[in-house]
């Protein structure tokens, strides 16, 4: 992993940012490229991020503190 | 004095009383009639006069039984009243002493509703100015309700299924009966004590007692200090609560609350797909673009016909080298023009024929020394054939021949007695040889004297 591993939300901006500039058109080419690549490096970090979330993390607040709960009789576990 | 037929105003005020309190009917009873001169006491006592077309009666709520009153009494209204009747013996006067007051017609939690509504509305805890924006991506979200029950559920399943990327946090919650109120804004005011993007507070379908907290003022109050934006789902689609006039935006459903707070996954796969496909697009037409412009640019007038760039310069060079060649030219023939004009004159000028008159002198005069040189010549020889026949008849051998002899001492010739003492050795030499012989003595002729050796 990342030392510094983008978090999803960063990353859709950052992509959305970048969908901008490349639908502009304003962009030097060079800059263009650039933008293209890292854009769809964020979309694949976006895409993997969605793909592979695994079941949410839900817990409960008891007594100040976060414990894990049951959804079914929604006690805590 | 027992016999004094004069009551105290008390005892009679007492007596009064009693018949109040010993009649059955007063004791309890129902009435129905407008509010007017409504004063609610600071101690939370409500006096007021209920009256009718044709009476009036003045009345009092105590404020342990006024607090259970949903809806604030004001004048006009026409309220249900249970009660029951009795004298204030300060004042002499009989009152309706109401235990409960319900609002006739519409309905106590109805008008309750509305005058909140109204009363926040003026404040502006409505207004669209404080709705506050909701983060598209939330990492963490709270869900302030009960944490069992379809409404947890519902959330937790639809924000499972749609965005599983957040985090979300129970705050369990008591959202029906006596605590509930206090519940929910206790509930809202811890979560903002933590980091949360979004705040869900709401609660399954019921009647509108059961929803009732979230009519009150304490919990519409909390949701507007609330920090976090928050997305109010109370009941279902027809129930409208107080919350959810202040909350930041309402949802119809704890459903619809999960939907709204998140972006769904698959749309967002979706909008991934799209926007590589766009800028996969975008950079390709911008590549194409820039292309076409290199495309046109080497197409261009310049750059298809580049010598077309430097053919004036060209037309220049060769201008200017025609010029310089012609002005070379005609600075050479003007200079061989002058050059032949000052040969001309030098030509007119020319010392020839006097070199050629100084040459015809110089051949005379050589011709003049030629024959002087020879007469000379032949003058000479002349001369040296008469001298040589002098010096041949002169020659000492001639005169030898003759019988002279000449004489030498050394290499030198004796021509003077002087020359000579007695004792020298001499050499004769004659016509046919040389004679050694030595001086016995020497006679000079001029002097006589005699000089033997």
């Amino acid at each position: 992993m990342a030392e510094k591993e983008i978090m999803f939300n960063q990353a859709m901006e950052q992509l959305e940012e970048i969908v901008r500039q490349l639908e502009q058109g304003d962009v030097p080419l060079e800059e263009a490229l650039t933008l293209y690549q890292k854009g769809m490096e964020l979309s694949k970090v976006c895409h993997d991020k969605l793909q592979n979330a695994e079941k949410q993390l839900v817990t409960m607040m008891q007594e100040g503190k976060e414990v894990p709960v049951n959804l079914e009789d929604g006690s805590a576990k | 004095m027992a016999s004094d037929p004069y009551l105290s105003v008390k005892a009679l005020t007492k007596y009064i009383k009693k018949k109040f309190d010993v009649d059955p009917h007063l004791r309890d009873v129902y009435v129905k009639g407008e509010l007017s001169n409504v004063k609610i006491h600071t101690s939370g006592h409500i006096y007021f006069t209920l009256k009718d077309e044709a009476s009036r009666l003045p009345a009092v709520m105590f404020s342990a039984n006024a607090k259970a009153v949903k809806f604030k009494p004001e004048s006009g209204m026409t309220v249900l009243i249970r009660g029951d009747v009795n004298v204030y013996e300060a004042s002499g006067q009989y009152q309706l002493y109401a235990q409960s007051m319900q609002a006739d017609g519409i309905g106590d939690y109805y008008l309750a509703f509305e005058q909140l509504k109204e009363k926040l509305a003026k404040e502006g805890l409505f207004n669209a100015a404080h709705k506050k924006t909701f983060p598209r991506f939330p990492k963490r979200i709270a869900v302030v309700t009960a944490p069992t029950g379809a409404a947890v559920r519902d959330i937790c399943i639809t924000l499972n299924r749609r965005y599983p990327l957040a985090h979300v946090v129970i705050y369990p919650t008591l959202v029906q009966g006596a605590q509930a109120t206090q519940s929910i804004v206790q509930s809202i005011q811890a979560a903002n004590q933590k980091d949360y993007d979004i705040l869900i507070v709401g609660r399954g379908g019921g009647s509108i007692e059961d929803l009732w907290s979230f009519n009150e003022e304490a919990v519409a109050r909390a949701i507007y200090q609330s920090r976090i934006p928050i997305i109010s789902a109370i009941g279902h689609e027809t129930d409208t609560t107080i919350a959810d006039f202040v909350s930041d935006l309402r949802a119809p459903t704890p459903t619809a609350a999960a939907e709204l707070a998140v972006p769904s996954k698959a749309e967002l796969l979706d909008r991934l797909l799209n926007y590589r496909s766009g800028m996969y697009r975008t950079t390709a037409n911008a590549i194409a673009r820039e292309k076409a412009s290199l495309e046109r640019l080497t197409t261009s007038f310049p750059l298809a016909y580049p010598d077309r760039l430097y053919r004036p310069f060209i037309e220049r060079v060769e201008r200017a080298t025609e010029s310089l060649r012609r002005e070379t030219f005609q600075q050479f023939n003007y200079a061989q023009e002058r050059y032949k004009n000052l040969d001309k004159q030098l030509a007119t000028r020319t010392p020839e024929s006097r070199i050629r008159q100084s040459s015809l002198e110089l051949d005379a005069l050589k011709r003049r020394i030629d024959q002087l040189a020879a007469l000379a010549v032949r003058d000479n020889t002349q001369q040296l054939a008469s001298a040589m026949r002098t010096l041949d008849a002169l020659s000492p051998l001639k005169i030898m021949d003759r019988g002279y002899s000449i004489i030498y001492k050394g290499d030198s010739v004796v021509k003077s007695v002087e020359q000579v003492e007695a004792g020298d050795e001499l050499s004769i030499s004659m016509k046919d040889g040389v004679v050694k012989t030595s001086v016995s003595e020497r006679i000079s002729k001029s002097k006589g004297e005699r000089q033997d050796g």
